[in-house]
């Protein structure tokens, strides 16, 4: 009488959900920005309480099967990996929230310039989001390998996206005001990347059962 | 989970002869067609407790009850209670496996023919069915005229669960029915019971917190005779509300 697949199924069902929001929480933010759509930015920010909730029924649950079920192995690494999982999720969420607030700020004011290292980087970060959870359900080594290189793209294109603006703020002091809000855009999508390669560096200990954390991955391993 | 009361315990007390007060005024809900388990440490009172639902100590002369069982509504300790009838729709499984000297068959058979049930097709049915209960089919359905002997501990204790489901109890006692088997017949047990609850509303005493852990709904902690806390197995084993559960279930006494 140990964890039942349905409770496990039912764990990781919870999981997609909560990703699936916060992947969607990512896209509108930035959208909002894109857009300037404030209306959808205040969708963001009020939408954070969903995924706050999950974050918090996940742990329950998480914490549920360990006191009753006492699991053991592989189901021991998947119930305190899908703890720590869902925290990552949850600052994802404020992470998007942030770009949202950011946005609305930036939509009262013109125009600094067209956004298109903002919206990539965001790209990116999603498609991190989604193939580190895909690789958390499926226990997929590959996929969490090749999200945890995917976040230098994201780092080189927020030291690029801030040396850009450091330069226009020098040029012209007018602009500072804006060009350090998106400044921050581009540091809460960097973070929204470095949650995603933690989460992906624990699918590596739940298939393994090695911690991998603060340390590089060997050459032959990239 | 229904929350169909099955017994209603209102301020039980219990004398052992010589005045030895065992419990002390307990009053509790068993819910029906779930798993209640009771724990404590040794001699809180939680075997006691268990042998009050089905009358065991009415065995002993010299016992004494106080307070009331209600069993669908009827006190269990009334005057006019029949104890037989009771014991049939209460049955118990102990610690040891208790399998009678005869066959697998007959073992189950036992309790049906008492109930005056002659006709082979009516016997060879519900013993059919009782084994598929008890997850043992599969493994005697070859051997069923072969001794009950033949079979493994665990297989043992599976079949007296099968002779007490037989007879299509309400409720069934369970005191420590794992504690004399190995890790692999005891998570056997542990399904079963959870699976039996569809059937039967279960009520076990075990030694072992993290077996009451895996396979109760509701979990009762005794001590001293005094039942400390009573409520959702989730919450006495994630954040119980009394200091001495937290205590126990922690490992700093008992």
């Amino acid at each position: 009488m140990t964890v039942r697949s349905e409770e496990l199924a039912h764990l990781k069902e919870m999981l997609l959900k909560m990703a699936t929001l916060v992947e969607s929480a990512i896209q509108s933010s930035v959208q909002s920005l894109v857009e300037r759509n404030s209306g959808l930015a205040q969708l963001v920010i009020e939408g954070d309480q969903a995924i706050n909730t999950f974050d918090v029924k996940i742990d329950e649950e998480c914490i549920r099967l360990l006191a009753l079920k006492q699991p053991m192995g592989k189901d021991l690494r998947f119930i305190t990996t899908a703890m720590k999982i869902t925290s990552d999720l949850e600052r994802i969420g404020d992470n998007a929230v942030n770009i949202a607030e950011r946005a609305v700020e930036l939509n009262e004011e013109p125009l600094l310039k067209p956004y298109i290292d903002i919206p990539r980087m965001s790209r990116i970060s999603q498609g991190m989001v989604r193939d580190t959870i895909n690789a958390f359900i499926s226990e997929d080594k590959r996929l969490a390998k090749d999200v945890i290189i995917r976040d230098d793209e994201v780092d080189d294109l927020n030291e690029m996206v801030w040396k850009e603006l450091m330069f226009i703020m020098t040029q012209d002091p007018t602009t500072v005001s804006r060009a350090v809000k998106i400044t921050y855009v581009s540091k809460y999508i960097e973070r929204i990347a470095d949650h995603a390669t933690n989460i992906a560096e624990m699918v590596l200990y739940l298939v393994d059962g090695k911690i991998i954390r603060h340390m590089a991955l060997p050459p032959e391993e990239k | 989970m229904s929350a169909l009361m099955e017994f209603d315990v209102k301020g039980l007390n219990f004398y052992y002869a010589g005045a030895v007060h065992a419990l002390k005024n307990i009053s509790l809900p068993i819910y029906k067609n779930n798993v209640t388990a009771l724990i404590g440490p040794s001699g809180c009172g939680k075997t006691t407790l268990l042998r009050c639902f089905n009358r065991m100590h009415d065995l002993y002369p010299g016992n004494r009850y106080e307070g009331e069982i209600l069993f669908k509504g009827k006190n269990i300790f009334s005057e006019d209670i029949d104890v037989i009838d009771l014991r049939s729709r209460i049955g118990m499984v102990f610690q040891k496996p208790t399998p009678f000297p005869m066959s697998i068959f007959d073992n189950i058979a036992y309790g049906l023919r008492l109930k005056g049930i002659k006709k082979i097709s009516d016997l060879s049915e519900r013993v059919e069915r009782a084994l598929h209960h008890s997850a043992l089919w599969d493994e005697v359905k070859d051997k069923l005229h072969a001794s009950a002997y033949e079979l493994s501990g665990g297989q043992q204790q599976r079949l007296v669960i099968a002779r007490a489901l037989a007879v299509e109890p309400e409720v069934l006692l369970f005191d420590e029915p794992t504690s004399a088997l190995d890790p692999i017949s005891t998570a056997k047990i542990e399904d079963l019971i959870v699976n039996l609850e569809k059937y039967v509303t279960i009520i076990i005493v075990t030694h072992n917190m993290q077996q009451a852990a895996r396979i109760s709904d509701w979990t009762g902690f005794m001590m001293l005779g005094d039942l400390i806390e009573f409520d959702r197995t989730d919450t006495i084993f994630t954040h119980p509300s009394q200091k001495l559960t937290e205590d126990y279930i922690t490992g700093r006494f008992g």
